[in-house]
């Protein structure tokens, strides 16, 4: 009887169980639109502190860097100042993973409440209704456009409404190896075209084998962007629909690039990364990287000597690729009033440490704050004299999938010598055209 | 016949309250025994089944369809509009000039050229390895540890420690051995490189189950064998072999399996390269569905990827079934 009775039970619990782990798994799959709780309208935020019930807010970045250890500085004095208010849980994952997770996570409840993400995603994002807007908190911050890039500033906006709070810039930077360099009586990089062809030819003769490699994969297209820029081009239509980067300006991009190979200034085929670890290890003379790599160099490196400069005008154009961080909320934060309004009183706080974070490598994006004496003295602020220099990815709905599959590709195959650089571009836009139709048609409402 | 063989494990069996209660009753024992038999309902099998049926059909029935419904529809995972496309996702993978039908089969290929080439070195390096590992010498259960240590690592460890070491410029490989060989982005050698790292790797499992298999040989059937005068190759084709055929068998079958599956390998050393051609079917549906959030074309490339693995299986089943008849 008792026998007959659990089994008859056993087998109940675990049909129900069965049951409803079928009902979520196809409720996960039909209801995860995250845009329902965009809409759910919160108290405006109009600054002041936070006075409602105690909140833990999730905040995700992609911080692995040198910028790391100073995020989580300004986060402990964050927590430190609010505990029992405010708490914020950070967590830091590379870029390349954190944003693929950050959509998916959220449909299921388990993102993040705040998050920093580039500039040129914020309009992917809001197409895909994760963020919430954030018009109030720019108010009650007093920011305006004419105390940023303008690029900058207009990535936030989506459909009219502001979607990011602008932390700072980054761009690619030239680092050089102050001895080879000054093994050829150099003391500072050569700046344009011809000095440096002439440098990298004399750092040859000097017994430096291959002076400056020119990757296959990241940062390979951003030279190849900012090339373009220089040479004159641009990256996409106003309408995004048409791939620009195949024009004249393109191909004379990336023949330079190319070029650094035939010449022998750098090696065939290099490996993702092994450009940046042959220049900390004193192989290479010179290397296009984000400025972020500042602190990294500092510790990981300490007994080379380097200097860092603004990339080279190679196009005749001054041009540089430069991205920005920006605080987004999200439709996580969104569905809870009480979080929301933590969360907009975070990025408040976060916005006024620009200084602070200004110490991770980075270039605040606020003018005002650059020329704080604090801030002006640093490295990386000599890269953003020239302000028109710097140029964005155009916040297009689903440009980073046109970027991979198109842009990237085809500079690898003009840098692999798998195609010449006229036909790995055309290729490229025409597989770019096809992609941007589609986001077209997908993110139009 | 079968009642009184029933009756008679009823009695013998202690645990039994009417085994135990009537011991020295066999006639008595009979009768409760073949009542309990008699008393089993039709769906008594189906309740044993039911916990891995159930099971079964939440993490595989239920997921299969949903993936092929998925797989039918414009399938973004934030765009709440999901509109249903009908088979044109799978009408798009097998249009070249597509965008994600060339991608797509590039990648097939890629998974096609890795699988040609490495199936065949993890069946006979392991049965090789376990030949030898079978034998009687000093240490050995140290070899046969060194052989399989390599599997415990988690590939991530592998990916990333044989990058840097198979680097064309900084990697220790070229260093050591004077080469000047790219190894992660030109062909073919990324293809040697992706090969030889899986066979270190993952041959230590083959040759563990390889090694079970030749303990499991009856010996006597060498020691006929040699009292008949066979020489060491012929015990091979006539003993080893056929009776390694079943555990063959699955190894053939999960090797290709594994292997038509790698993505980590590539997503760590090679990164895809060069351009793109080591990016392998299951690394493009994974970037198609979970970075580019393209559920609905990822979800009908799987399909097509598990109908290329259905028959791959099918093939590998009908080889070795021939043969048995033969």
């Amino acid at each position: 009887m008792t026998h007959s009775l659990s089994r008859r039970s056993f087998l109940g619990l675990a049909g129900a169980t069965g049951l409803a782990a079928a009902v979520t798994a196809c409720g996960g799959g039909t209801k995860l639109g995250a845009g329902e709780a965009a809409q759910s309208p919160a108290a405006t935020f109009s600054g002041g502190e936070y006075s409602g019930p105690k909140v833990t807010l999730d905040f995700w970045n992609g911080f692995t860097g040198g910028d790391g250890p100073h995020m989580r500085a300004m986060l402990d004095a964050f927590n430190k100042a609010y505990s029992g208010r405010i708490e914020v849980r950070n967590v830091t994952r590379q870029w390349a993973d954190l944003y693929p997770a950050v959509p998916t996570a959220i449909a299921a409840g388990k993102g993040p409440d705040v998050a920093v993400i580039h500039n040129d995603w914020i309009s992917t994002f809001a197409a895909r209704q994760v963020l919430v807007p954030l018009d109030d908190v720019v108010g009650a911050l007093g920011l305006t456009e004419s105390d940023f890039i303008p690029a900058v500033w207009q990535a936030g906006v989506y459909d009219g409404k502001r979607y990011s709070v602008p932390l700072d810039v980054h761009c690619l930077g030239d680092y050089w190896n102050a001895g080879h360099l000054g093994k050829i009586g150099l003391k500072e990089a050569p700046a344009d075209k011809a000095a440096y062809a002439e440098a990298l030819g004399g750092l040859k003769d000097a017994g430096v084998e291959h002076p400056f490699w020119m990757p296959s994969k990241w940062p390979a297209h951003l030279m190849f962007m900012s090339l373009v820029w220089q040479f004159g081009g641009q990256l996409y239509s106003e309408d995004g629909l048409r791939a620009l980067w195949g024009s004249d300006a393109g191909e004379q991009a990336l023949a330079w690039m190319v070029e650094q190979i035939d010449k022998g200034f750098s090696p065939d085929k290099v490996a993702i990364d092994s450009q940046y670890a042959a220049f900390k290890n004193g192989k290479v003379s010179l290397t296009w990287d984000g400025i972020w790599q500042i602190n990294d160099l500092k510790t990981n490196a300490p007994d080379l000597k380097w200097e860092l400069s603004p990339v080279p005008n190679i196009g005749g154009t001054p041009a540089v690729w430069s991205a920005s961080h920006n605080f987004v909320l999200t439709s996580q934060a969104g569905r809870d009033a009480n979080k929301m309004q933590a969360a907009k009183f975070f990025v408040d706080y976060m916005s006024k440490q620009s200084t602070e974070w200004a110490k991770a490598g980075m270039i605040p994006a606020r003018n005002s704050v650059r020329q704080d004496p604090q801030v002006a003295s640093l490295p990386q602020i000599a890269l953003a004299d020239d302000l028109d220099a710097f140029h964005f990815i155009p916040p297009l709905p689903g440009v980073g999938d046109v970027q991979t599959k198109a842009l990237e590709l085809a500079v690898a195959k003009a840098v692999l010598k798998q195609a010449s650089p006229a036909d790995a571009l055309k290729e490229g836009v025409a597989t770019a055209d096809k992609l941007l139709a589609d986001n077209k048609r997908k993110y139009a409402k | 016949m079968s009642v009184p063989a029933g009756a008679g494990t009823a009695a013998r069996d202690p645990g039994s309250p009417a085994g135990a209660g009537t011991a020295g009753s066999p006639g008595a024992a009979a009768s409760p025994g073949a009542a309990r038999v008699r008393r089993m309902r039709p769906w008594t099998p189906w309740a044993f089944l039911a916990p891995y049926l159930l099971l079964f059909a939440v993490f595989m029935v239920l997921p299969i369809g949903f993936g092929f419904w998925t797989s039918l529809h414009e399938w973004d995972i934030n765009v709440p509009a999901k509109p249903f496309v009908g088979l044109s996702n799978y009408a798009e993978l097998f249009d070249p000039s597509s965008v994600d039908g060339s991608r797509f089969w590039t990648a097939m290929k890629a998974t096609g050229i890795f699988t040609v080439f490495s199936v065949p070195l993890l069946i006979v390096l392991p049965l090789l390895v376990a030949l030898l590992m079978n034998g009687r010498f000093r240490g050995r259960n140290l070899y046969r540890a060194v052989y399989f240590a390599p599997y415990v690592l988690g590939v991530a460890v592998v990916g990333l420690l044989w990058r840097f070491l198979l680097d064309g410029n900084i990697g220790l490989v070229n260093h050591y051995l004077g080469l000047d060989v790219q190894w992660t982005t030109d062909l073919p050698w990324a293809w040697v490189a992706l090969v030889g790292v899986t066979v270190w790797w993952t041959l230590g499992l083959n040759s563990v189950i390889f090694l079970a298999g030749l303990q499991d040989i009856p010996r006597e059937l060498y020691e006929a064998a040699m009292v008949d005068g066979a020489g060491a190759r012929h015990r091979f084709r006539s003993i080893t072999l056929p009776g390694l055929r079943p555990v063959t068998l699955f190894v053939v079958n999960s090797t290709i399996l594994a292997s038509a599956n790698m993505f980590g390998q590539s997503y760590l050393i090679t990164v895809g390269a060069p351009a793109d051609q080591t990016k392998t079917a299951i690394y493009l549906i994974a970037e198609t569905g979970l970075r580019q959030f393209d559920m609905g074309t990822a979800s009908a490339m799987s399909f097509v990827l598990a109908a290329f693995l259905m028959v791959a299986s099918g093939l590998v089943f009908g080889a070795f079934r021939n043969r048995q008849a033969r």
